[in-house]
C-alpha cells in the first residue's frame, strides 16, 4: 500500500524535480541545435514512458494488492496485447532514433569550407595551431618534438612554416564560420568539451580526430578535458574566444608562425653561442 | 518403432559421496550450495571494500579541501577500485557463483553440479583473484587510478597512479577471475543443458535459471576479449610490447612505443564490457520474475516472451559495444550502426517491463520484503533504462558523455536495480538456505531507506549532467558553467549517500541475528511453485533430494490455478485431469 503511494509520489516528485531544477543545459553558443532537439524529443518520448509505467505500477499495487477472500486471475499470455505494445515500443524508439539519426549525420558532415583548427592535448594542458596562409596543417609527428618543436610540426614540411602556434591555453575563433577541430593527443587521451558547444570528441594519441561545429555567440567558454587523462585531469582547462572577425583577426596577427618561432629560436641559439664565444673563459683560451 | 533409451543424468545411478570431515563439508566442499555461500560471503565482503571506497569519493566530491588524506590519486584510486570491484568482483561473481551455484541445480532437479570439483577448484581461483586484487591495496604507490575501463596509454604511464605495480596486480586479478569464472560457467552451462531431472523440459525452467544461463553462456563469449586485453597491456607494460602504445611523449620523455592503437583496447574492452552490463542484468531480470510471480500469486505474464527476450537481449548484446565508444575517436560511421542496434535491444527490453507490469496487474500482491525490493527494481529499472536510450541515441550522447548524465544512468540500471534485485532474492530464499526467517520489522526498515535514498542520490546526477558537469573530477574547481547550486546538489547526494551507506547496517544485523534467532521458516513458507522448495529438507542436505529425484509435470508459474485446492501447485505435483494447465 505505502509503496504504491511513494512510488506516486516518486513519479511526481520527478517531474516537479525537472521542472524546478535549475541544473540544465547550458544556453547554446553553436549550431548544434539539432542535439538538443533530439535530446529533447528523447526526453519527452522517455518522460511518457516512464510516467506511464510507474503510475501503472503504482495502479496495480493499489487494487490489486492481498486482501481477504481476494485471488489472482489466471491468464498465462495475452499475444495480442503483447504484440500491440511490441509495435508501440518500436514506434517510440523510431521516433526517437531518427532525430538523434538525423543530427548525426550533420555531425559527421564537414562542410566544405570549415576552416580548420588543431587542438593539441598533454597531461595537462591545451596547445592550438592554426594552418596559416596556405590553409593547411604542416605534417607533425613525436619523432619532431622537442623544447624547440613543442608541436612536433616536420621542420622539412614547408606546409609547416607558416602555421600558427598558440602555446598558452587560450584559442579564438571568429563567429558565424564553421570549424573543423582537428584534435591530435601528445601522451595520452584527452577529451576537448565546451558544454556550450555541446560536440566534443577524443583526443587519441598516435591518430588525427575531428569534429566540427559553427560558433554562434560570442563570449569566453570554458574548454575541459572529458576523458580522465590522470592526476590533473580536473585541472586541465583553457578557454576559447568567440569574437567577431575583426577581433579576431587582430589577435591572428599578434600570434608567431612556426617559422618565426624556428627563426627566433636559431637567433637567441646564435645571439647565445656569440655571448659565449665572447665571454672569456676562466684560465684563457 | 524401438527407441533405445540411455542412461541420463536424471536416471541417478551414481550414488553421492557425502563428505566425511568438517573440512570437507564446509571448506574444500563440493557441494553447489557450500560454494554457493562462499562465493556469495566473499563477493559481499570485497563488495563493501568497493562501498566504503564510493562513500570516501562522495566525501570529497560533496566536500571539496576538507579531507586531507583524499589527494587526487586516491580519488582516482577510489573511482578505479570501486567500480571494478562492484562490476566484476561483487555483481558478476554474486549472481552467477552466488546464485548461480545456489539456484540451477535446486531448480532444475539436480543433485549437483555436473563437476562438482571443477567448481570447488572456480570458487577457489576466484578468491586467489580478490587476494591479488587486495593485495594492490598494500603495494608501493597503490592500486591502479586508471579509471575501471584501464584506458591505456595513461593506464601505463606516469601520470596515473598505481602504474608502477596496483596495474600489473589488477590485470593478473582479472586473468584469475576470468580463468575462475570459466570453470564455474562451464559447470552452470552444461549442468542446464545436462542435469535436469525428468520432465524439465527448457520452456519448463524458471526465468532465474533462463536469466542465469543466458548469461554464463555470455559470459563464456565475453570474458577472453577481456583476458586477451589483459594480456597484451600485461605485455604492452612488462615486455616493451606496443599493442594498445601508439609513439607519445610522456611528461617530457619518449617511452619508446609505437604503432599500437589505444582504441583497439577499448574495442577488446567494450566487446567484453557491454555484453557484462546484461551478463549481470539478465540473471537479476530472470530472479525478479520469479520473484514478482510467487509475491503476486500469479503466473509470469507472458512466459515464453520473457524466455525469448532473454535470449534475443544476449545475443544483441554482443552487437551493441561501440555505443560505448560514439566519442572515442572510432570511424564516426560506426555511430549509425551502433545506434540502431542499441535502440533496437530496447525493444525485448520492453517487453520484460510490461509482462512484469502484467504479471502484477490482477494478482494477489503480497508486499513482503522480497516483493518491495522487486516492485523497487521496476522502478529503478524503468528509470535506468530509459535513461540508456539517451546515451544510446549517438548525437544525444556527444553533450552527455563523460558527464554525471553517464554516472547516474549506469548507477541505476546496473548498480542499483541489481543490488536491488539482489536484496530481494537475499530475502526471499533466505528461509531456504538458513531455514529461519528474517526479521520483517528490520527488513523493511531496510528497504525504505535504500529505496528512497538511492533515488535522491542518482535522481539529481542526472540534471547535473544535463548541465554538463564532467565526471571523474577530483574537485570541480572554480568553473564559471556550473553555479553554486550544482556545488549544493553535490552536498546533499554525500548527505544521502552516507545515509543509505549507514542503512546496510540494519541488513547485516538481521541477517546475523535471523541466522540464529530468526524464528523456523519451515517448508516453503511462500508457497512457491518452483522445485528449490520442495527438498525433503530444509535447508536442503548435500544431494539435495533424498533418496529419488523430483519429476517434473509442469512449468514453475502455476498459481492461482482455477479450481485448484491450493493457490499453487508445485512444479513436481502431477497433473489433475480436471484441472487447465499450461501447455508447457
Amino acid at each position: 500500500m505505502a509503496v504504491a503511494v511513494v512510488i506516486a509520489l516518486l513519479v511526481l516528485g520527478s517531474i516537479l524535480f525537472h521542472v524546478l531544477s535549475p541544473w540544465w543545459l547550458t544556453p547554446i553558443a553553436s549550431n548544434w541545435g539539432s542535439i538538443d532537439t533530439a535530446l529533447i524529443i528523447t526526453l519527452y518520448i522517455c518522460a511518457v514512458a516512464f510516467v506511464g509505467l510507474n503510475l501503472f505500477l503504482a495502479l496495480a499495487i493499489l487494487k490489486y494488492r492481498a486482501r481477504a477472500g481476494h485471488k489472482a486471475h489466471y491468464e498465462p499470455e495475452n499475444a495480442r496485447l503483447e504484440k500491440q505494445l511490441t509495435l508501440w515500443t518500436g514506434i517510440g524508439i523510431a521516433g526517437m532514433l531518427a532525430p538523434g539519426l538525423i543530427a548525426w549525420n550533420e555531425y559527421v558532415t564537414v562542410p566544405d569550407d570549415a576552416t580548420v583548427i588543431e587542438a593539441t592535448g598533454q597531461q595537462w594542458q591545451w596547445g592550438f595551431r592554426f594552418p596559416g596562409r596556405d590553409g593547411v596543417l604542416g605534417t607533425a609527428a613525436i619523432a619532431h618534438m622537442g623544447p624547440d618543436n613543442p608541436f612536433g610540426i616536420n621542420p622539412k614540411d614547408p606546409h609547416g612554416r607558416d602555421d600558427v602556434l598558440i602555446e598558452t591555453n587560450e584559442l579564438h575563433m571568429p563567429i558565424g564560420r564553421p570549424v573543423k577541430m582537428v584534435l591530435r593527443s601528445k601522451d595520452v587521451l584527452h577529451d576537448f568539451y565546451v558544454p556550450q558547444f555541446r560536440a566534443k570528441m577524443d583526443l587519441v594519441p598516435g591518430i588525427v580526430t575531428y569534429f566540427w561545429m559553427t560558433p554562434t555567440r560570442t563570449g569566453t567558454f570554458e574548454i575541459l578535458c572529458a576523458e580522465l587523462c590522470g592526476v590533473g585531469h580536473h585541472e586541465m582547462r583553457g578557454t576559447v574566444v568567440v569574437e567577431p572577425q575583426a577581433a579576431f583577426d587582430t589577435w591572428m596577427a599578434e600570434q608567431m608562425t612556426f617559422g618565426q618561432v624556428l627563426a627566433q629560436n636559431e637567433t637567441a641559439r646564435a645571439t647565445q653561442l656569440a655571448r659565449a664565444d665572447a665571454t672569456p673563459g676562466i684560465g684563457g683560451r | 518403432m524401438a527407441t533405445v533409451t540411455h542412461p541420463t543424468l536424471a536416471d541417478d545411478l551414481t550414488p553421492l559421496h557425502h563428505p566425511t570431515t568438517w573440512i570437507g563439508k564446509y571448506v574444500w566442499s563440493q557441494d553447489h550450495k557450500v560454494i554457493a555461500i562462499q562465493y556469495s560471503l566473499t563477493a559481499i565482503a570485497i563488495g563493501l571494500v568497493a562501498l566504503v571506497l564510493s562513500v570516501l569519493m562522495r566525501l570529497q566530491l560533496g566536500f571539496p579541501d576538507t579531507f586531507a588524506f583524499i589527494q587526487p590519486e586516491n580519488y582516482l584510486q577510489y573511482v578505479t577500485m570501486h567500480g571494478m570491484i562492484m562490476v566484476v568482483y561483487l555483481l558478476t561473481a554474486l549472481l552467477l557463483g552466488g546464485f548461480g551455484n545456489y539456484l540451477i541445480p535446486l531448480m532444475v532437479g539436480a543433485r549437483d553440479m555436473v563437476f562438482p570439483y571443477v567448481n570447488m577448484l572456480s570458487y577457489w581461483v576466484y578468491l586467489l583473484a580478490v587476494l591479488v586484487l587486495v593485495a594492490s591495496f598494500f603495494v608501493p604507490g597503490g592500486p591502479t587510478g586508471a579509471g575501471w575501463t584501464l584506458y591505456p596509454p595513461q593506464t601505463i604511464l606516469e601520470g596515473t597512479p598505481g602504474n608502477d605495480w596496483g596495474i600489473i596486480l589488477m590485470l593478473v586479478s582479472l586473468a584469475l577471475f576470468i580463468v575462475g569464472f570459466t570453470m564455474g560457467g562451464l559447470n552452470y552451462v552444461v549442468t542446464v543443458l545436462q542435469a535436469r531431472t525428468k520432465g524439465m523440459t527448457l520452456m519448463r525452467m524458471p526465468c532465474a535459471v533462463w536469466g542465469i544461463f543466458v548469461a554464463a553462456i555470455m559470459a563464456l563469449l565475453a570474458f577472453p576479449a577481456l583476458f586477451v586485453a589483459c594480456i597484451m597491456m600485461l605485455l604492452d607494460r612488462l615486455a616493451g610490447t606496443s599493442f594498445f602504445m601508439p609513439a607519445l611523449m610522456s611528461m617530457g620523455n619518449n617511452p619508446g612505443y609505437e604503432g599500437g592503437s589505444p582504441i583497439l583496447f577499448q574495442h577488446l574492452f567494450w566487446f567484453f564490457g557491454h555484453p557484462e552490463v546484461y551478463i549481470v542484468a539478465l540473471p537479476a531480470f530472470g530472479i525478479v520474475s520469479d520473484l514478482i510471480s510467487v509475491h503476486a500469486r500469479k503466473n509470469l505474464f507472458g512466459y515464453r516472451m520473457m524466455v525469448w527476450a532473454i535470449v534475443i537481449i544476449g545475443a544483441l548484446s554482443f552487437f551493441v559495444w561501440a555505443h560505448h565508444m560514439y566519442v572515442s575517436g572510432m570511424n564516426p560511421y560506426f555511430g549509425f550502426f551502433f545506434a540502431t542496434s542499441t535502440l533496437i535491444i530496447a525493444v525485448p527490453t520492453a517487453i520484460k517491463v510490461y509482462n512484469w507490469l502484467l504479471t502484477l496487474w490482477r494478482g494477489d500482491i503480497h508486499l513482503r520484503v522480497p516483493m518491495l525490493f522487486a516492485i523497487a527494481f521496476l522502478f529503478t529499472f524503468i528509470h535506468g533504462g530509459l535513461t540508456g536510450l539517451f546515451l544510446g541515441n549517438v548525437s544525444v550522447d556527444v553533450p552527455l558523455s563523460d558527464t554525471f548524465f553517464v554516472v547516474g544512468h549506469f548507477h541505476m540500471v546496473m548498480g542499483v536495480s541489481p543490488i536491488i534485485v539482489i536484496f530481494g532474492a537475499i530475502y526471499h530464499w533466505y528461509p531456504l538456505i538458513t531455514g529461519r526467517m528474517y526479521n520483517e520489522t528490520l527488513g523493511q526498515i531496510h528497504f525504505w531507506i535504500t529505496f528512497i535514498g538511492v533515488y535522491v542520490i542518482y535522481l539529481p546526477m542526472h540534471y547535473l549532467g544535463f548541465l554538463g558537469v564532467p565526471r571523474r573530477y577530483y574537485a570541480l574547481g572554480e568553473t564559471a558553467f556550473i553555479p553554486q547550486s550544482a556545488h549544493v546538489a553535490n552536498q546533499v547526494i554525500t548527505i544521502a549517500a552516507l545515509v543509505v551507506f549507514a542503512a546496510q547496517a540494519v541488513f547485516f544485523v538481521n541477517m546475523i541475528w535471523s541466522l540464529f534467532r530468526g524464528p523456523r521458516a519451515g517448508h516453503n513458507p511462500w508457497g512457491a511453485a518452483s522445485l528449490e522448495w520442495q527438498t525433503p529438507d530444509v535447508p536442503p542436505k548435500h544431494g539435495n533430494w533424498g533418496e529419488k529425484l523430483p519429476v517434473v509435470h509442469r512449468w514453475a508459474y502455476d498459481y492461482s490455478v482455477p479450481g485448484a485446492p491450493r493457490d499453487f501447485i508445485a512444479q513436481n505435483e502431477p497433473h489433475d485431469p480436471a484441472l487447465k494447465h499450461h501447455p508447457t
